[in-house]
């Protein structure tokens, strides 16, 4: 227990909430911007600030290490004026009309601000099934969660991974690549169903089925089973069948910690809804990266189009706009969206935004294990998703940078380039978008 | 100890000392060179860690996988000779690489 204390920190020039992918940016961002004055960076955890996307996979799997994850060095920090704290869990924030006020911690701890950032990000969804406080129920969201899972892996050999999202399926193929018995269990009728389209599904379920991952798909999971001494011993679906194991890992989806938005009174649905430059409702606050609910960056984007991006291109993205906000400048948020996701050896990279898809072209060379999907909207290519094939990815996200098109005709030869095919004003890819 | 020479596009040099096993992109990005974003952090996804290799060191270095060479046709700034993706190569124990950063790398 820490003894509340009623320190007062003096009064940073920007403080940030949250030492995520996003918070980290807009610090380092503000300083290239120009913006000089002291940055206060607040994490929750007690470590320093670390990059999440390889705790399902690398670290997981033991082959990068913790320190390998930390994105700058604490002599980075000093010498840019940028105040860590770690530990620092934030309540209440009292907001004046002018942007400054004053966040208390948990520990008692008031921090003074002339403006504020909240990077909070998002925290997974849990199951709220009987059993689910079982020993041995696991969520994989922060560092701590990946070394509490590799301590647990010792005598495990089933494992259970409820979600064919990302995470589970990331997470998945880590176990089942370190020798664990997986079974996947997803809920709807196909893998990963809110970021790819199903062919991309499909080609996701044949790949992980022929390397031995067992995925039940519409797995309506009814609890967790135990031995009597709250450890799990596996799960029991609706149907009544039992799948035997020792460790269940839940990777469902996030939640957006919108609690300290809606405690300031800022407009919140389905995250901190924020406009074109990272404001927050109330005009001086900015929102950014996971947390943020956003008008569509896509260009071209239809008017009033709103969503919520998880996703490191975007946290970085946004955190420079906000930045931009912050030292005056108006500039909008308008990119191209991407991301990835590296699942055994299938590498995905989706380019783009599928919203609204009217047709589909796919290429396949199963020679190469390449495959990818073109996403159409009214003849217009507008994203991809590519497994194993960096040139089908790195040509559509070209050409969706510059508002150019690749026709579908021409693309459904999985033996031409798209570059070659990309309907363009210019062959030179030094033109900036 | 190692050490990586960071060249701009503008010509300034930074020096950094690096650890054996870490990669030539880690090593530039916990010190804040600019000039190498590594969205992925290195997971070979991005392609925003390019830079070019000193050229008579180009052939002292483990060779780039299929994935990588691919990837560089996707760079900010137009692949030559020379360019690898920084988060392929890997710090050994007497390394002493001269590397140039792109002008841009998104």
């Amino acid at each position: 227990m820490s003894t509340p204390s009623t320190a007062i920190r003096p009064e940073t020039g920007l403080l940030i909430i949250g030492a995520s992918q996003a918070g980290v940016q807009l610090a380092i961002s503000l300083r290239g911007t120009g913006f000089d004055e002291h940055i206060t960076l607040l994490g929750e955890e007690d470590h320093r600030p670390y990059q999440r996307p390889a705790l399902s996979k690398e670290f997981l799997q033991d082959t990068v290490g913790k320190e390998n994850l930390i994105f700058r060095s604490q002599e980075y920090w000093d010498e840019h004026d940028i105040e860590l704290v770690k530990g620092a869990r934030i309540e209440r924030v009292e907001k004046r009309p002018d942007g400054s006020g004053v966040a208390h911690a948990a520990d008692g701890t008031e921090y003074a601000f002339r403006r504020l950032a909240l990077a909070v990000g998002a925290r997974a969804r849990r199951l709220e099934l009987p059993g689910a406080d079982l020993e041995g129920v696991v969520y994989l969201r922060s560092a701590d969660d990946a070394l509490d899972l590799k301590s647990r892996l010792g005598d495990v050999q089933d494992v259970v991974v409820v979600g064919g999202g990302f995470i589970g399926l990331e997470a998945a193929c880590s176990l089942h690549g370190m020798g664990k018995a997986t079974t996947v269990l997803e809920y709807g009728p196909r893998l990963v169903g809110r970021a790819v389209g199903e062919d991309t599904s499909a080609y996701f379920l044949q790949s992980h089925r022929s390397r031995g991952l067992d995925i039940q798909l519409d797995a309506r999971l009814a609890r967790f089973l135990d031995d009597g001494e709250g450890r799990v011993t596996g799960v029991e679906l609706e149907d009544g069948t039992v799948i035997t194991a020792q460790l269940v890992l839940i990777g469902v989806g996030v939640i957006p910690n919108t609690e300290l938005a809606e405690q300031m009174g800022l407009a919140v649905d389905n995250g901190i809804v924020v406009d074109r430059h990272a404001l927050a409702s109330d005009g001086t606050t900015v929102a950014v990266g996971d947390v943020a609910n956003m008008p569509n960056p896509l260009p071209g984007a239809p008017e009033g189009e709103r969503l919520r991006l998880e996703s490191v291109n975007n946290a970085i993205e946004h955190a420079k706009i906000a930045a931009y906000s912050l030292t005056g400048r108006r500039e909008e948020y308008a990119g191209i969206p991407w991301f990835w996701s590296n699942q055994a050896d299938l590498k995905l990279q989706i380019a783009g935004l599928t919203l609204g898809y009217d047709s589909t072209v796919v290429r396949r060379d199963e020679a190469k294990g390449k495959f990818t999907v073109l996403y159409y909207r009214q003849g217009q290519i507008i994203a991809a998703d590519c497994i194993n094939a960096p040139l089908d990815f790195m040509a559509v996200r070209t050409a969706l940078g510059k508002g150019q098109n690749i026709p579908a005709e021409a693309a459904v030869d999985a033996s031409v380039q798209l570059k070659s095919i990309t309907a363009e004003r210019t062959v030179d890819r030094k033109v900036p978008a | 100890m190692p050490t990586i020479h960071y060249t701009d596009d503008t010509g300034t040099t930074v020096d950094v000392t690096a650890k054996p096993g870490d990669s030539v992109m880690e090593t530039a990005v916990r010190n804040g060179v600019t000039g190498i974003v590594a969205e992925c952090g290195g997971s070979l996804s991005c392609a925003t860690c390019h830079v070019f290799i000193q050229e008579d060191q180009v052939e002292d270095l483990p060779p780039m996988s299929e994935m990588e060479d691919e990837m560089l046709y996707g760079t900010a700034v137009d692949r030559e000779d020379c360019s690898r993706l920084s988060c392929q190569i890997k710090v050994t124990e007497d390394m002493d690489l001269h590397v140039t950063t792109p002008e841009t790398q998104v």
